[in-house]
């Protein structure tokens, strides 16, 4: 037998996973989506229960384990809870770096929103900040019918 | 309740690039946990899997690996998350009654995808995916609301990373066994503010397996048990913005019932030694308050007293941690064999003299949605 392995180069095998798929996004957020797309406002529900408003909806308030119905229209401004600087690059991002990315609290909403800031140097942002939605001039029924969030 | 132990503990070294692929290293945990036990495959009446499709980049890739699990003919069972919500699952199918062992294995590479990509996937795809966000930025966004929140400061992050990185040089299996300063994390390169790379654990590649043995299924091999004292889990929200993301309210939840559980009032003044999933270097202190450690806001005093370093109070990630190597899956698994080599006093030039009673912790999702946590013990 020998000392096979001395003599061996290991072999890396280089592919891809690339598997095209589609979301059906739901009656509850394709409401949601429909209203950034048409009217650029933002909805969101009701927990009839604990009243909180989901943005963007979400079909069961996990706190009370009941369905939300009521919609609820808040407001394009919030305040920026959170924020970070990114400063690598990977293919899911959907701009160069630096990204700045924010929980934002929207006027008339219970939780914070996911979303990026712009419109702004990114060593500017601070935490409190009041902003506002800017909406993509193409709007396709997606998160990023919101083009991102800048300084009101 | 019946008493479940663990009586046999292994571990791959932890690397950035392993050449072996998964299977041999899901051999190669499960071989030296057989071996630790002193018993082998036919003692063992059950084995669970843990592994992550995206992350194997396979579909059912628990199946991969069951040859190197020692799975033929056996009952098996698969979890998808971290190795300590493996271990709690591997447990209950003892408590169930329909076996005395079980032996669950973990393994992760790492190296082989890439990190942001696949973290990126676990959030909701229809409204937060494309914006880009991943493991490492929205821990950015977590740790900017704790520090709001506790006062805690870009400095007690950096003395975390200091204190773990250290503590890894006594661990021959870790990866970033180190001496830096606090002023090296603080210029260390942005990654994702107020984040920098020595505040962020690496990319790892490496397998952990354990036996879980009843005291009927314990008498089957040579070592004695460690015995769990007390286990529990807890999940919060999925999407960030429904959560408290500066608090850690699952993690109290998860702790204060393995606490009950274990009869422990003081976890501070009641455990010996701690090993928590520190991630990112911010997480260590806020898993102190969320543990009870400290009050809310006080983790940062508990990590400037010193009282988690060696030879402190509480020393808190002796192995170094998961800041000094990050296998994703099996790094809670990791803290729970670290803990049990802890309380059998065989924790080499990390152990922490007189060891009796030990607490591992693990985590699941973004920012720690969910926890789990372990009380181990002689």
């Amino acid at each position: 037998m020998g000392d096979w392995k001395s003599e061996v180069k290991n072999i890396v095998y280089e592919g891809q996973i690339k598997v095209p798929y589609k979301w059906n996004v739901g009656e509850t957020g394709s409401r949601f989506f429909i209203g950034l797309r048409d009217k650029q406002e933002i909805w969101g529900v009701q927990c009839p229960q604990c009243k909180k408003v989901y943005v963007p909806p979400l079909k069961t308030c996990g706190t009370c384990f009941v369905n939300t119905d009521q919609w609820v229209k808040v407001a394009n401004t919030g305040t920026v809870e959170s924020f970070t600087v990114v400063n690598y690059s990977h293919g899911m991002q959907p701009a160069k770096p630096p990204l700045v990315y924010g929980l934002i609290k929207l006027d008339g909403a219970g939780g914070s929103f996911v979303h990026l800031i712009g419109g702004i140097d990114p060593a500017k942002v601070a935490m409190g900040m009041k902003v506002k939605a800017v909406f993509a001039d193409k709007r396709e029924g997606t998160i990023l019918d919101i083009k991102h969030f800048a300084p009101v | 309740m019946e008493k479940v132990g663990i009586v046999g503990v292994g571990q791959t070294t932890y690397e950035r690039s392993k050449e072996a692929p998964v299977d041999e290293l899901v051999f190669e945990a499960a071989s030296k946990a057989l071996k630790d036990a002193g018993g082998d495959m036919g003692h063992i009446d059950n084995i669970i899997t843990v592994s992550n499709d995206f992350w194997d980049g396979r579909t059912i890739s628990s199946m991969a690996i069951q040859d190197a699990a020692g799975s033929w003919g056996k009952d098996i069972s698969t979890v998808e998350g971290d190795g300590t919500f493996g271990t709690f699952y591997g447990m209950m199918r003892i408590l169930s009654g329909s076996f005395d062992t079980t032996l669950v294995v973990s393994h992760m590479k790492g190296s082989e995808g890439i990190m942001n990509l696949i973290t990126n996937a676990m959030f909701d795809p229809i409204y937060q995916r494309s914006l880009g966000i991943d493991a490492t930025s929205s821990a950015a966004l977590q740790a900017r609301l704790y520090m709001k929140m506790s006062g805690a400061t870009e400095e007690d992050f950096a003395r975390v990373s200091v204190k773990n990185h250290k503590n890894a040089k006594n661990n021959p299996l870790a990866q970033l066994a180190m001496d830096i300063t606090v002023a090296d994390v603080l210029k260390s390169k942005k990654i994702a503010e107020p984040l920098k790379l020595l505040d962020c654990s690496p990319i790892s590649d490496g397998a952990a397996a354990v036996v879980l043995a009843n005291e009927k299924g314990a008498k089957r091999f040579k070592n004695s048990p460690v015995w769990v004292k007390g286990v529990a889990h807890c999940s919060d929200a999925y999407s960030l913005g429904y959560r408290d993301l500066s608090r850690a309210p699952a993690l109290a939840e998860a702790s204060g019932r393995a606490f009950k559980m274990a009869g422990i009032k003081n976890p501070l003044k009641d455990l010996d030694v701690a090993e928590v999933y520190d991630a990112y270097s911010y997480m260590e202190p806020m898993w102190y308050e969320g543990m009870g450690l400290a009050k809310e806001g006080g983790g940062k005093d508990l990590i400037r007293s010193g009282a988690t370093e060696m030879g402190g109070e509480l020393p808190v990630n002796p192995s170094g941690g998961v800041l000094s190597a990050h296998p994703v899956l099996v790094a809670g698994m990791a803290r729970l064999i670290e803990a049990v080599l802890q309380v059998r006093g065989e924790a080499e030039k990390r152990q922490v003299k007189g060891a009796k009673t030990a607490l591992a912790h693990g985590i699941n999702g973004p920012c720690g949605q969910a926890h789990c946590v372990f009380i181990v013990g002689s």
